[in-house]
């Protein structure tokens, strides 16, 4: 049995537009609040581990600084950033660049930062477990790269799908939503560079 | 007609039996009541009973915090109370909705001010007895000793007397014209425990690479207890504490006990020398020290004046000789997880190394 | 009586009249991802870990009932209260207040289901998954082939006693594993919780015009975010420093045990405070609508909830009071936990406000809303007794501190929670509770409290410290223990007849109709069941309370606030 739908007694403002932001950019803003305070509590122990390694190198006796790995990471941020804008433009084949050159320049990044353990472990003999510095460096560092990764993995599934023809403009919200995701990124690598690479040094 | 348990189990168990199963338990929980609250007034680790100046700093503040939250207990539970009687719907009622009321600026106000005056209040009291306890300076004739916690036993230091022992803790009094506190200074060889003793003061923490410290000054002599109270593994139950006040002369006399070497000759006592051999040639040496001899281990307690204890096993044992000999061949009997393995010595060797061990004055 | 709400009926004239019967149902209750079966699904995993959890404190207070008793060995004592407070904290509290809170979000903001629907459902499998690998551990403890048994470092497990070299096997790791589980879920639903109701409301509904409920579970939310993430950070580092040999928490190697507290508490102060504000919400619902008036003092409610959200993530360390901080730190940190009182003061007298004038209903959420009420200003009281750091240096990590968060646990939050489980079954199931159970219910289990955890202090201020399998005789806690152990037994008894409850009123009890309570939230709008879909027409709304402005035309909210 149908009946007339309930309706409330409401004044006439409410037939203004009745606009909500966009629940994909509130959740990723979410997920990072979430995501920086695990990074906040790395960066603590950081911090409050500096100076008090008993034994085992010193941060300024064997880290360098990683400019190259820096610049490409900080540049995919751009390119990142035209991908979501060409997107919305509707010039899909300029976002598929974007989106590759994004996803090459994070590689970069990946690999400077497996050279750098590389030379580090098999060079240096240094490891998670050589002291307190050891510790909370790879730890920190590690957990940034593995945020890399995984924002590698959906920027090249994004690719993927943006080549073979199945990305269009309606998805520019989503994509600003993955561009969200892998500015952060960016930003703890930013953090990361001043604890680690400046002020521990 | 709907199934109604409830009316079954009435009719099951008649009115008269309902009212006096009522009366009888009531009547047991008076009973337990009455038993509990005379074993509590003469209680060894009650706070209420303080016995040191930092236990009597907690213990004045204890009364104030508990007033003001008494009188906050009563006037909100009893508007509360009034509120659910009075406003309670009749069923003389018309069943109209009330007035509504959405809010008053000035009533929440006073009721957001009024606390913030009374939080003000108590914080200013409780961070004057932090200073008088945490920040107080250390006179010069306090009294160091050195604690350091381990999974299930206190190890004592005395550094300044030469003196090592364990589990009990012997201390002078503090006459308050001239007081001789005696600080600890605390840390762990393992994981973390906490000394607390409620009669002398508030709980510290021993944390293993991490020294804290804390004082204690008793006026009266006596033996005060406590225990472990941060959880610290398997026997964490049984790591009891006991602090000997004792006057200056009876802790001069105990030092000078404490400061001798274990005897050298025990040719007197065959069992007991024969004991020592078994002691000395077993994995004892490993783990005890008992000065005077080769055995210099310090995973567990030291042994060189264990006969002068009233207890064993972290105050969980009396000491007598039956009851050491039983410990030593299977302490897991006692305290289950301590981490003294059984020594699987055959009889006449327990009895020998018993009769070493109480001659260990 | 004011006139009943027109409904809305169903216009899908194919709306579940009968259900699939096997499989199928199975099927659809595994692959859902409606926020009312989810929302279901976490409450009734609750309450089979409730029942777990409150088995392992019985055995834990028989065991305690006299001093040197041997009912159980040590080692299965401290797998009981660890297990006891990791399941209670992570696999009951967490999802039975966010379960509620998935069903009632979207019904009472007038959305269709959550914003992210496979994300919930997601969520939901990912915390019950770990809260079967915690149970697991009872089998598995040393890994499948090793045997071995339950975690038993406590539930804040401290380091060092969690290292490898002082737990060893795989028991701490089941702990560690399983609470990462339920980490990741609980800020999945919070992710999903905050974008629904920033995101989702329907029209005419500013953040103004929300109930308060859907307040209390936004600040819940947000506090999720940054208080569980501490908790898995220090998980991963302990899970690192057992299996990689890394130095976080090595003493040995110039590690911090305190850095381990520091992080704990930093979660777990902000824990507690999101366990309890879900409780708020309910009463917040529950004590307007039976005291018949409007909650007073709706703006102060949300800037307190607000308050205490943001003040709670600053008190952390009067968990630490004993470890040596100094007088600076203490200080600090007493200052900032009696400050949270005063928000919390201000609800209290709001809820206080909103009764005086009313006409109260003492119906069973009602009574319940009662208890609380009295338990909550109690709990907060022996609160504020142990934020005075000196007072708090005799009182840590005794029973008296287990008593005050059990009078918060259960005292408030439980009681909280029978009031909602009265209140909103009738929307869930269609059928009314049996109101005559539901007062045996309250009785029992409101006297078995107070026999428990008001006599639980007792030996607190006698010197029993908490986590000890056993205790000496003659230092006066045997009786108030044995007291204490019966109070358990009738509280059971309660919760039994609250299970039974549930289950009879499911094939008996009276029909419910869509709005038994003659409430004013847009959940009373719809058929109880509501249908999959919520609403037939998106509502529009003009107040805070849409459904009081039709039932009262000559006095609607919108005219006054």
């Amino acid at each position: 049995m149908m009946q007339t739908p309930v309706t409330f007694p409401v004044s006439v403002d409410a037939e203004a537009p009745w606009v909500l932001p966009n629940r994909g950019i509130v959740g990723m803003w979410c997920l990072i609040a979430a995501e920086a305070a695990i990074f906040m509590i790395f960066v603590v122990a950081y911090i409050y581990y500096l100076g008090k390694s008993l034994t085992g190198p010193l941060p300024s006796q064997i880290l360098e600084l990683p400019i190259l790995g820096t610049i490409c990471l900080l540049s995919s941020s751009l390119t990142v950033h035209a991908a979501v804008s060409t997107l919305r433009k509707g010039k899909v084949q300029l976002c598929t660049v974007a989106l590759a050159v994004t996803v090459l320049l994070g590689a970069a990044f990946l690999w400077t930062t497996a050279a750098e353990w590389h030379h580090l472990i098999y060079e240096e003999g240094f490891t998670i477990r050589t002291n307190l510095f050891g510790t909370t460096y790879y730890s920190l560092v590690g957990l940034h790269a593995s945020h890399v990764v995984v924002g590698l993995l959906f920027l090249t599934v994004t690719f993927l799908f943006s080549v073979s023809g199945r990305l269009g403009e309606m998805h520019a919200e989503r994509l600003e939503v993955l561009s969200l995701y892998w500015h952060f990124v960016d930003a703890v690598w930013v953090v990361v560079f001043l604890v680690v690479y400046l002020l521990g040094r | 007609m709907p199934f109604d348990v409830t009316n079954r189990f009435a009719r099951i168990a008649g009115p008269e039996k309902r009212a006096s199963a009522r009366v009888s338990g009531l009547a047991v929980l008076l009973g337990l009541l009455m038993n509990a609250r005379q074993a509590s007034a003469g209680s060894p680790t009650s706070i209420f009973d303080p016995a040191a100046t930092p236990a009597h700093s907690i213990f004045s503040l204890s009364m104030l915090v508990l007033s003001v939250t008494l009188i906050i207990f009563l006037v909100v539970a009893g508007l509360l109370l009034y509120a659910l009687i009075r406003f309670r719907q009749r069923s003389t009622d018309s069943g109209q909705d009330p007035a509504q009321v959405y809010g008053s600026n000035q009533i929440e106000l006073s009721w957001t001010v009024i606390p913030i005056l009374i939080v003000v209040m108590l914080f200013l009291s409780t961070t004057r007895v932090i200073l008088e306890t945490e920040a107080k300076p250390k006179p010069d004739n306090a009294l160091n000793v050195t604690v350091i916690g381990h999974q299930f036993w206190w190890e004592y230091r005395y550094p300044k007397l030469g003196v090592v022992t364990a589990n009990e803790l012997h201390i002078p009094i503090s006459d308050p014209n001239r007081p001789t506190p005696t600080y600890l200074e605390m840390s762990s060889a393992d994981v973390t425990h906490s000394f607390w003793v409620p009669r002398l003061a508030g709980k510290t923490d021993l944390i293993p690479n991490r020294v804290n410290t804390m004082w204690l000054d008793p006026s009266a002599a006596g033996l005060y207890l406590g225990q472990c109270a941060q959880y610290c593994g398997t026997q964490h139950a049984k790591m009891l504490l006991r602090v000997y006040a004792q006057t200056p002369q009876d802790f001069a006399a105990w030092v000078k006990q404490q400061q001798q070497p274990s005897r050298a000759d025990l040719s007197d006592q065959p069992l007991a020398e024969e004991g020592r051999m078994v002691f000395l040639h077993n994995a004892c040496i490993n783990c005890h020290t008992v000065t005077g001899t080769v055995a210099t281990g310090r995973f567990g307690p030291d042994l060189t004046h264990l006969a002068g204890r009233d207890t064993i096993a972290s105050g969980a044992i009396p000491n007598t000789p039956k009851q050491l000999r039983a410990w030593i061949a299977n302490p897991d009997e006692f305290k289950p997880g301590s981490l003294m393995p059984a020594m699987h010595l055959n009889n006449h060797d327990l009895d020998a190394v018993t009769a070493y061990l109480t001659t260990l004055h | 009586m004011a006139k009943e709400a027109p409904v809305l009926e169903a216009i899908d004239q194919t709306a579940p009249a009968g259900h699939s019967s096997g499989p199928g149902v199975v099927y659809e209750w595994l692959s859902t991802v409606d926020h009312k079966k989810i929302g279901i699904m976490y409450i009734v995993y609750a309450l089979i870990f409730l029942v777990l959890a409150g088995a392992q404190a019985l055995l834990m207070r028989i065991q305690l009932a006299v001093p040197n008793n041997h009912f159980v060995t040590p080692q299965v004592f401290n797998r009981l209260f660890t297990m006891h407070g990791s399941t209670m904290v992570f696999f009951v509290g967490i999802p039975i207040l966010f379960g509620f809170g998935n069903y009632l979000i979207p019904l009472m903001i007038g959305a269709r289901d959550m914003a992210f629907p496979r994300l919930n459902a997601f969520s939901f499998w990912i915390s019950a998954f770990g809260g079967i690998l915690l149970y697991l551990s009872y089998f598995a403890g040393s890994g499948l082939y090793g045997a071995g048994s339950a975690p038993d470092v406590g539930w804040f497990a401290y380091a060092p006693l969690t290292a490898k070299v002082f737990s060893p096997g795989h028991s701490t790791d089941y702990w560690t594993l399983s609470i990462l589980m339920s980490g990741i879920g609980t800020t999945g639903t919070a992710i999903n919780i905050v974008a629904t109701v920033i995101c989702m409301r329907c029209k005419g509904m500013t953040m103004t015009r929300m109930p308060l409920l859907v307040w209390l579970l936004l600040v819940t939310s947000c506090m999720v975010f940054v208080a569980v993430s501490p908790l898995t950070a220090a998980q991963i580092m302990l899970t690192l420093d057992r299996y990689l040999g890394s130095h976080f928490f090595d003493t040995q190697a110039g590690g911090s045990a305190v850095l381990w507290m520091h992080f704990f508490w930093i979660f777990g102060h902000p824990e507690v405070y999101i366990l309890v504000l879900p409780a708020f919400a309910f009463i917040n619902e529950i004590v307007p609508v039976f005291s018949r008036k409007a909650i007073f003092g709706y703006s102060a409610m949300v800037a307190a909830s607000v308050g205490i959200g943001f003040i709670s993530l600053s008190v952390w360390a009067h968990h630490m009071f004993t470890v040596g901080m100094g007088p600076a730190g203490n200080t600090f940190f007493v200052f900032s936990t009696m400050v949270v009182s005063v928000p919390t003061g201000i609800k209290m007298f709001n809820w206080l406000a909103t009764i005086w004038g009313g006409k109260v209903r003492f119906r069973t959420p009602m009574m319940f809303a009662v208890g609380f009420l009295f338990q909550f200003l109690i709990a907060g009281l022996t609160g504020i007794m142990l934020s005075a750091a000196p007072f708090d240096w005799q009182l840590s990590a005794s029973y008296f501190v287990v008593a005050h968060f059990h009078y918060v646990l259960v005292g408030a939050i439980l009681f909280a929670l029978f009031g909602a489980f009265y209140y909103w079954y009738p929307k869930m199931t269609g059928r009314m509770m049996s109101e005559t159970l539901g007062k045996w219910h309250f009785w029992f289990f409101i006297v078995g409290f107070h026999l428990t955890f008001d006599f639980m202090h007792i030996p607190g201020l006698l010197g029993m410290p908490r986590r000890i399998y056993t205790y000496e005789a003659g230092r006066g806690w045997e009786y108030w223990n044995l007291i204490v152990g019966i109070g358990a037994i009738v509280q059971a008894i309660g919760t039994l007849i609250f299970v039974y409850n549930l289950v009879h009123s499911y094939f008996r009890g009276k029909i419910a109709g869509p709005d038994p309570w003659d409430a004013w939230t847009l959940e009373w709008s719809t058929a109880s069941p509501p249908p999959s879909y919520n609403f037939a027409v998106e509502p529009t709304v003009g107040s805070r309370r849409p459904l009081w402005d039709l039932k009262h035309p000559e006095d609607p909210d919108s005219s006054y606030e």
